[in-house]
């Protein structure tokens, strides 16, 4: 359950940007996260429904974008999607293959009034 | 004039430029509501302390280790060995995180070594602040080993860079040969791979290449120690270890 932690990281990173901006409210947060990231994205979305409470971000919609996961091999030099993150390339079955996308924790955009 | 803020000093300056230089202005939007773009990790904060820890240590010629495993591996027996085995040669420290209790601390202090607890309650795993926390209070020495003894869970400390030089995974025998497999993250981050409890092997229906070719999967690199910190058994080569990495 370590996904209420990152949505505690979230709410201090978005309040500590929209206070920059002199926000008065957020009213949408964006987020990217990889699919291979290693978030359950249910549990992340109730951690922070709960963290949002009491501050800036409290009445602002969650946008969460899902990331495909690309990896690379680097003997083929070839990019293919994989099923799971460990999974061997399609054509050399090496294993210890680079994931180029898919590991986003990433705070995109901020909505704010 | 400017268009965006309507005053004469930055007339020449579009609105990006106001942004890169810092300069205080009002956002005008028809809707009321301005889009601003972060594109910040979420990790960010965690992964910055995590590097002030590391460069800490590194200031310090302190070796940092973080333990990782299930509960019930046997990260704390293993710290007692490694401690009665290196007989003061280096000095040593101790974190260790723990939801609850001061069990495993009272054992590290009982073998005169400086530790310190920190019970994370209804946390699943410690964090980089906690540790740069710790630190303060515990102020390990000059060239000293620390280890950290995280909390027993192979799936949520995975995320959580602590600062530490390298990160160890210890898994036992007896919890089954595909767990590289079931808690690949955790693996997968780990540079050093623990087998313990290899004195059980007689009386299990485990193989130790089984367990390594599945961590193999998941990180190609890692380097395997074979142990068993009650025995003794293998430790000789861990200790091996300790000493190239305190002489580089």
């Amino acid at each position: 359950m370590h996904e209420l932690s990152i949505a505690l990281s979230i709410v201090e990173l978005a309040a500590k940007e929209a206070h920059k901006e002199n926000a008065k409210e957020v009213k949408e947060i964006e987020l990217e996260i990889g699919e291979m990231a290693g978030i359950d994205t249910e549990a992340l979305l109730f951690s922070l429904r709960i963290a949002i409470k009491h501050s800036l971000l409290e009445n602002a919609e969650i946008k969460l974008h899902l990331i495909s996961p690309i990896a690379y091999c680097s003997k083929c030099r070839i990019e293919f999607v994989p099923q799971n993150r460990f999974e061997p390339c399609p054509f050399c079955h090496s294993y210890g293959i680079e994931l180029r996308q898919g590991k986003e924790l990433r705070l995109k955009s901020l909505l704010i009034e | 004039m400017c268009t965006t803020c309507g005053c004469d000093y930055h007339s020449n300056m579009d609105h990006e430029e106001m942004h890169k230089h810092g300069i205080a202005h009002e956002h005008h939007h028809e809707t009321g509501y301005t889009r601003q773009k972060i594109e910040q990790d979420i990790l960010s904060k965690n992964n910055l302390i995590a590097e002030r820890n590391r460069g800490y240590f590194e200031a310090k010629n302190i070796t940092c280790f973080n333990i990782v495993s299930s509960p019930g591996s046997g990260k704390t027996s293993f710290l007692e060995k490694t401690i009665e085995l290196l007989n003061n040669k280096y000095t040593v420290f101790v974190i260790e995180g723990d939801q609850q209790t001061s069990n495993d601390t009272n054992r590290i202090k009982a073998l005169n070594v400086p530790c310190l607890q920190i019970n994370t309650e209804n946390g699943c795993h410690l964090d980089a602040n906690m540790i740069y926390e710790s630190v303060k209070s515990l102020a390990p020495e000059n060239n000293s080993i620390l280890f950290i003894e995280n909390v027993g869970n192979l799936v949520c400390p995975a995320l959580f860079d602590l600062g530490e030089q390298k990160r160890i995974v210890l898994i036992s025998v007896t919890e089954g040969d595909d767990k590289p497999l079931k808690y690949p993250y955790m693996f997968e981050s780990a540079d050093i791979c623990i087998i313990n409890k290899i004195d059980l092997l007689p009386y299990i229906d485990s193989k130790i290449e089984r367990i390594k070719d599945n961590a193999r999967i998941v990180n190609p690199d890692m380097l395997f120690f074979e142990i068993s910190a009650t025995k003794g058994s293998g430790m000789d080569k861990w200790i091996k270890l300790l000493d190239k990495l305190k002489s580089e």
